[in-house]
């Protein structure tokens, strides 16, 4: 929650400009109905209010992963999970009522009809958060359904807005499955400079904190001092790191590591890759060497395929994501860099069109800067909405 | 998976059938898919805006050629002005001010952006094209390795780097370098700082520091050229707060459309000095907006594919070829190097792919069965064939070809085809030899092999390459020759080639 918490800070440091953009957008064509009562501005706060009280349970997870060994924490936690939606909705209702019984729990501020110019400006809006066009025409039409016509404050639009968005990410908020078998390979694969070193330091680290025997294969042997700056993760996070020299096949150390995992019976082995631009044959190849040497050692290998992404990336994302599913059957995503001015727009964009689970998200430099992926709060601060 | 936006726009105009001027009205629709293939480019939003506003008050009431169709004219204008606002008004010959030594570059940015890969890319560059001494000097002292990466990589290019002390901070860092550099003997230093976010108070605070201690002579900052709408706020937040002199963007050897490009320049005004293309130290070059404004609209990369040509083509090879090609000799060893040069580059898809409106034509080439199997096949055959028989493929007679066959494991009837290729390949050359030394071929080897490129590819209008590729989708699949012809089947080459027909 902290975590999400900071997230949420940075985001909304930036989201102000969302919310001009929005604002002008909304006051354009407004009836000024500046003189409403204030009164009703603080029954819709009161509003949101139920909403804080609700986050809490709908986050617990403090950790992107959740082995599936403790069903009966899962069990316990899949009902709270369950009802807050529900009861998001009766929290929306009345504000709904109220807004057709005299408009008495909107809030203050100029209102605009919901028209065709509105709903391209709108559109517009979520293709500057990345969104791209496609995935912003789809939102604002969910949006709109049923809604043409009406008169609606900007706080209102972004919470419709966040709704839908939360909608499209439900599906895609899981985290990374354990499995009983040992060694469990994760290979973490992606362009150059998304974070996947990084990223390997602090899900090692997570592992580590949650009791299993981990394993780091320094499978970069391209970049220079790649290896270097993985050992000091290793380090810090408590976890050996498998090595090889700058230069040499980093397929023959991912089976090295793979029998040296198997022998020492870990828990988790964990491959580093170098980074690599998905249009790169050469590479890409290199890539498929890497999972069939370990498919020598275990045919079920990698279990898992994680993507790290730059959540400033824009529209390429996708093209990342489709050559790395295509060639190295990705089997989940962890976004990075989701604390700098990028709101991260492209993360419904590729929950859109690709469904795949999101793992975690980085939102800084520190070891525990790893957070599992929380759609709602994402939403919500994507549309910079304040609880 | 993006479309093309000639394709778009073909789409918008095939119901239009006034010719004359373009109308207020086609404008519009026209330059609503323009605007929709920019931010698909990742331009930002508010300069996607402020740009389409400029091409519709160019493009109103403009007349159409009447060889072109509005589509084209659209097109034209839309690249004209792309180009315009990339090279911006600042006629800046000198790419880097590098005078008073020893001058300092900061490299700024946010992090994986590639600040230490291309520091070291720019150190080199200014070593070997500028003749300078550089010391490289790495202030990230917060991403683990950092300062010992960019310590290989001078080992690598022989540039001198810091010695690295810990735990000095970042501006400590930069006065010991500015030291050095003065009473080294340096020309210029350089500065690699640590990956921020533009956002982050105490860190651009930093920054601000180690610029007000050096007072660098450039500050250079470093993007991923995939950066989405975000390249907007980067680029104003470090501009504000540091004042850049210029941009480089990373990254552009992936198959991003480079939208930031037009962002970075729109926003700050500052020039685009170089493109990252690559992770080897020499991947990097000066900046050039024709290439990027014909990649965010879509249009194929030719110049890019070209240069492709010339990285893999050994210079040397290619001249032994031509002169063996201009006196007429064109064997099977000749043939097997194209095929293999041909692979190399990425394959017939990889071809078709930076061929501008060529994307279609790859399907049809693969379902003709031209394909990369195929070219690997042709290659096994002439692997196949004994010394005598590469150098002399008349040898070829029944017996000789059956066991070739069987020891490609392929059928004799490929062998033929392989074969009637080759001769068609030779005639050809034959031909072009004739043509003497200023001829057709030597000019397109030319384009292979000299630095800067073929003429009439830099002031090649979208017009004038649509004219082009239509000739280029005419001969292609007819002649299963051409693409053989490797070298020659380069578009300039072969575009010249359609014409000259």
């Amino acid at each position: 929650m902290s975590l999400f918490g900071k997230l949420k800070n940075r985001l909304l440091k930036t989201s102000s400009k969302l919310d001009e953009g929005l604002d002008a957008i909304v006051s354009e064509k407004s009836e000024d109905l500046g003189g409403e009562p204030s009164v009703d501005a603080t029954a819709e706060q009161a509003t949101p209010t139920v909403d804080i009280a609700e986050k809490p349970s709908v986050s617990p997870a403090t950790n992107p992963v959740e082995p599936p060994k403790e069903a009966k924490p899962d069990a316990e936690k899949t009902p709270t999970i369950a009802t807050p939606p529900v009861e998001g909705e009766a929290a929306e209702k009345p504000s709904l009522l109220g807004r057709v019984l005299g408009r008495k729990a909107s809030t203050a501020g100029p209102r605009r009809v919901l028209d065709d110019e509105m709903l391209e400006q709108l559109e517009e809006l979520l293709i500057s958060t990345d969104m791209g066009v496609e995935t912003s025409l789809r939102v604002t039409a969910a949006m709109a359904e049923g809604r043409f016509g009406q008169k609606l404050s900007s706080v209102e639009i972004k919470q419709l807005m966040a709704a839908e968005i939360a909608r499209i990410m439900e599906p895609v908020a899981t985290p990374m499955p354990l499995y009983q078998k040992t060694p469990q390979v994760i290979l973490v694969v992606g362009v150059n400079g998304s974070g996947k070193t990084t990223t390997i330091g602090k899900l090692a680290s997570q592992f580590r904190a949650a009791g299993k025997s981990v394993v780091i294969a320094a499978g970069d042997t391209f970049r220079a001092a790649a290896v270097e700056q993985l050992q000091v993760w290793g380090d810090r996070a408590g976890v050996p790191v498998l090595t090889a020299p700058e230069g040499s096949d980093p397929a023959s150390l991912a089976f090295d590591a793979m029998t040296k995992a198997q022998e020492s019976g870990a828990d988790l082995l964990m491959i580093d890759t170098a980074g690599r631009l998905q249009n790169r044959a050469d590479l890409m190849e290199e890539l498929t060497k890497i999972v069939r040497v370990i498919q020598k050692k275990d045919p079920s290998a990698p279990h898992n395929t994680l993507l790290v992404l730059d959540a400033t990336t824009g529209q390429n994302a996708l093209n990342q994501v489709d050559a790395f599913q295509k060639l190295a059957d990705v089997s989940g995503l962890v976004m990075t860099k989701l604390d700098g001015t990028a709101r991260g727009g492209v993360l419904v964009s590729l929950a859109d069109k690709y469904g795949l689970p999101i793992h975690a998200i980085g939102v800084g430099e520190q070891i525990d800067d790893l957070a599992p992926f929380d759609p709602k709060d994402f939403a919500t601060a994507l549309m910079g909405l304040e609880d | 998976m993006f479309e093309n936006l000639s394709e778009r726009l073909s789409g918008v105009f095939d119901k239009l059938t006034s010719q004359g001027s373009l109308s207020e009205d086609d404008v519009k629709t026209a330059l609503r898919e323009v605007r929709v293939a920019l931010l698909e480019a990742d331009v930002s939003l508010p300069v996607a805006r402020d740009f389409v506003k400029a091409v519709q008050e160019r493009a109103t009431g403009q007349a159409v050629t009447k060889s072109v169709t509005p589509g084209q004219q659209v097109v034209k204008i839309v690249h004209d002005e792309l180009v315009n606002v990339l090279k911006g008004d600042t006629e800046d010959t000198e790419l880097l001010k590098v005078d008073n030594p020893p001058a300092p570059i900061l490299m700024v940015g946010l992090q994986g952006g590639g600040k230490t890969t291309t520091t070291a890319k720019l150190a080199k560059r200014l070593k070997e094209k500028q003749g300078k001494r550089v010391l490289m000097a790495s202030l990230d002292v917060y991403r683990p390795a950092a300062m010992h990466q960019l310590e290989v990589l001078g080992q690598q290019i022989g540039v001198d780097t810091l010695p690295i002390v810990a735990g000095q901070k970042p501006a400590d860092i930069a006065k010991r370098a500015k030291q050095q550099a003065s009473m080294g003997g340096y020309d210029v230093y350089m500065l690699d700082t640590a990956g921020r976010l533009s956002i982050d108070d105490e860190l651009m605070a930093e920054v601000e520091a180690v610029r007000d201690v050096t007072n660098p002579r450039e500050t250079l900052l470093v993007v991923d050229g995939l950066t989405g709408q975000d390249a907007v706020n980067t680029a104003e937040n470090f501009n504000d707060r540091i004042g850049i002199s210029g941009v480089i963007l990373t990254r552009m050897d992936g198959d991003g459309r480079g939208g930031a490009a037009l962002s970075m320049r729109a926003v700050t005004g500052k020039p685009i000095k170089y493109v990252g293309l690559g992770e080897k130290m020499d991947a990097i070059e000066e900046f050039t907006p024709d290439r990027i404004a014909g990649r965010i609209l879509g249009m194929g990369d030719i110049v890019a594919l070209v240069e492709k040509a010339q990285e893999t083509i050994e210079a040397e090879q290619a001249e032994r070829m031509m002169k063996r090609f201009t006196k007429g000799q064109f064997n099977m060893n000749d043939m097997k190097m194209q095929l293999e040069q041909m692979l190399k580059m990425g394959g017939m898809e990889g071809l078709m792919g930076m061929m501008p409106g060529m994307g279609k034509m790859a399907k049809q080439v693969k379902d003709s069965g031209f394909e990369d199997k195929t070219i690997k096949r042709q290659i096994a055959l002439i692997q196949s064939m004994t010394k005598r028989e590469r150098a002399n493929p008349a040898l070829l007679q029944a017996s000789r070809k059956k066991r070739i066959a069987k020891g490609a494991g392929l059928e004799v009837s490929e062998l033929n085809k392989l074969l009637k290729m080759h001769r068609q390949m030779a005639d050809m050359m034959k031909k072009m030899g004739k043509m003497g030394k200023g001829g057709m071929l030597k000019q397109a080897m030319k384009g292979m092999i000299g630095k800067g490129g073929p003429q009439g590819l830099e002031d090649m209008d979208p017009a004038k390459m649509a004219e082009a590729t239509k000739a280029l989708q005419g001969s292609m699949p007819r002649g299963m020759g051409l693409p053989g012809l490797g070298g020659g089947a380069l578009p300039p080459g072969l575009s010249g080639f359609g014409k000259k027909k």
